[in-house]
């Protein structure tokens, strides 16, 4: 600082429209990015491939991405409280194979097999949630020890063996489809507005960006801290597990192997969607643009015939940036303050 | 003679051996700004925190209009009408102004909607430009995220948030210490609107010609207990200090014993 600065502190304001656009474009700087790079990702597409922009394929991305985009919308409300959960892969497998026991060998419907999965998710989110909010561990450790105990169960509860025999009308929430539209897609679309809304119009979604943002003053403006911390954990929890859910559905079967790496998917997806992983930051907007964008990349690698390896490589560059842009205009606006 | 909005009678608060407060008497009229002063160590931030319910006393009583009351928690010292602004910004950054100003006391819309917790932004939108303008706080607009204000503005908002929401008391915890000169100057502004409002505030500071500037009067306190008492106008920047060092005293039952 150079001390004060007597006209710009005076300075009534910087009004107008140009002044409103760059005060929400750099709030929300990372998520423009990522639209951007998804918008001219899509018509570069478009042009490069003729399979790109059609309906089956779209529709292909859209489910393939389903559960990916569902599992980033809980991430994103974990890291947006500052943490961050590293047991949804785990979590998302053990709701899965457990969904698929209950059809196999209690005869369970899909229905009654996906409210399984939503509860063990939520089961395993309120763990998580009171290793953090009660037992005040880190919830890089919280959730790192939950990630290792749940792929555990998954394999205690299947012998390491897939849940297969399951009638058919168990693929129906991840293959089935209303209309013409993937059943999928609908859920997360369906999930996407309620997490959407949920964030930035409820006073308990202002809650979660205040605590995310500033625990202690959140704490001492009276909200209940450690209640809506857990509470955050049991609705990622119970996302998860619908995640899980739909994957293991999509594939008609409980896979013991399934989402391992998971995570980091779900975090580059957040964290390049404007999730900040300081906390008080982040969009479910943001993270469904940084799934998609994920998506796109592997989708055109794929079309355009790019070595498969080559997508992780991509994804990281992708990552990079993202926080790198999301760095420089913290520290711009800091330098400012 | 009427009672004193905010009284605090021998107080006592030790932490493991160490007495940090040994008998501290406070005292706070409604409509008066009172500086809080004294060396490092004297005791003010302890006194400041066991006045808004961070610590709870060993000994003591906390008087609120006369009548005795118990601060277990901030919330109830926020209930009895007492907002602390303390030195580390208890606001979030990445919010806005206006969900800063109701942080914790969102209005939610009517009926149906507000019952499932839906926000009334446009209300508190509406609030807050009011409310800042009432105090004379400058800001951009009342959406703009706290992290992209100076860092006087900030204060103003931490500040005016205090003042709004307090009835009777607004304690300020080193409003002052991080700002420059102008900054500062607006920070003080808001204070001197509190005061017109009717509302009290108890100002902690370092800074003698500020507190001989903005105060009503100033009480001075040493080793854990209140040891001198000044009204501004009747005292110099001399007399604060020889005060906090020891060498005045104008509350000799406090100051004598260990």
């Amino acid at each position: 600082m150079t001390g004060p600065s007597p006209s710009l502190d005076a300075a009534a304001a910087p009004e107008g429209l140009g002044a409103r656009l760059r005060e929400r474009f750099a709030h929300a700087a990372a998520e423009s990015t990522a639209a951007a790079a998804l918008l001219v990702l899509f018509v570069v597409l478009s042009f490069a491939s003729p399979h790109f922009l059609t309906a089956d394929n779209l529709f292909n991305i859209g489910s393939q991405t389903a559960v990916i985009a569902i599992i980033a919308a809980a991430q994103t409300l974990v890291i947006i409280t500052k943490g961050i959960d590293l047991s949804v892969g785990s979590v998302a497998a053990l709701s899965g194979v457990i969904a698929a026991i209950t059809v196999r060998d209690l005869g369970f419907d899909v229905w009654t097999a996906t409210a399984v999965a939503i509860a063990v998710g939520a089961a395993a989110g309120a763990l998580n949630g009171l290793l953090v909010a009660a037992a005040r561990l880190p919830p890089f450790i919280a959730t790192l020890g939950t990630m290792s105990v749940g792929r555990g169960l998954v394999f205690i509860a299947t012998g390491a063996v897939g849940v297969y025999s399951l009638p058919e009308s168990f693929q129906l929430i991840g293959n089935g489809e209303i209309a013409g539209i993937p059943f999928a897609i609908l859920v997360t679309a369906l999930v996407a507005v309620a997490t959407g809304a949920m964030l930035s119009r409820t006073r308990f979604g202002q809650h979660v960006y205040a605590m995310g943002s500033n625990l202690e003053a959140a704490r001492r403006a009276g909200i209940p801290v450690r209640r809506n911390l857990l509470q955050v954990y049991v609705l990622a929890g119970a996302l998860v597990g619908l995640g899980g859910m739909i994957a293991a559905s999509r594939v008609n079967s409980g896979q013991p192997n399934y989402g391992i790496g998971l995570e980091l998917d779900v975090i580059a997806a957040a964290v390049i969607g404007g999730a900040s992983l300081f906390g008080g930051q982040g969009r479910i907007a943001g993270t469904l643009i940084g799934a998609f964008l994920i998506a796109l990349v592997r989708n055109g690698s794929v079309l355009l015939g790019i070595d498969i390896h080559f997508q992780q490589v991509i994804v990281g560059l992708i990552i990079w940036v993202a926080v790198y842009f999301d760095q420089y205009r913290r520290r711009r606006i800091e330098a400012r303050g | 003679m009427t009672e004193p909005v905010l009284e605090a009678r021998g107080i006592v608060k030790r932490f493991g051996h160490v007495e940090a407060l040994r008998g501290a008497d406070f005292t706070v009229d409604r409509g008066e700004v009172v500086a809080l002063i004294g060396d490092n160590g004297a005791g003010k931030s302890t006194l400041i925190k066991v006045l808004s319910g961070a610590h709870q006393p060993d000994a003591g009583a906390i008087l609120v209009g006369g009548e005795s009351v118990r601060f277990t928690t901030p919330l109830d010292a926020r209930r009895a009408g007492v907002e602390t602004v303390y030195q580390d910004l208890a606001i979030a950054d990445d919010l806005s102004v206006a969900a800063n100003l109701y942080l914790g006391r969102e209005l939610r819309r009517r009926g149906l909607p507000g019952r499932l917790g839906l926000l009334d932004k446009r209300a508190m939108q509406r609030g807050a430009a009011e409310a800042l303008a009432e105090l004379g706080v400058r800001i951009p607009r009342v959406t703009t995220p706290i992290a992209m204000l100076s860092g006087g503005q900030r204060q103003c908002v931490a500040v005016a948030r205090a003042v709004v929401w307090a009835t009777d008391v607004v304690i300020l915890d080193e409003p002052t210490a991080a700002l420059g000169v102008v900054q500062t100057e607006r920070v003080l502004g808001v204070i001197d609107r509190a005061r017109e409002t009717g509302k009290s505030v108890v100002l902690v500071s370092h800074n003698m010609p500020q507190v001989l500037e903005i105060a009503d009067r100033v009480e001075v306190m040493r080793l854990g207990r209140r040891t001198a008492r000044f009204t501004t106008a009747d005292a110099t920047t001399d007399d604060l200090v020889a005060a906090m060092t020891g060498a005045l005293v104008t509350e000799p039952e406090a100051a004598e014993g260990r």
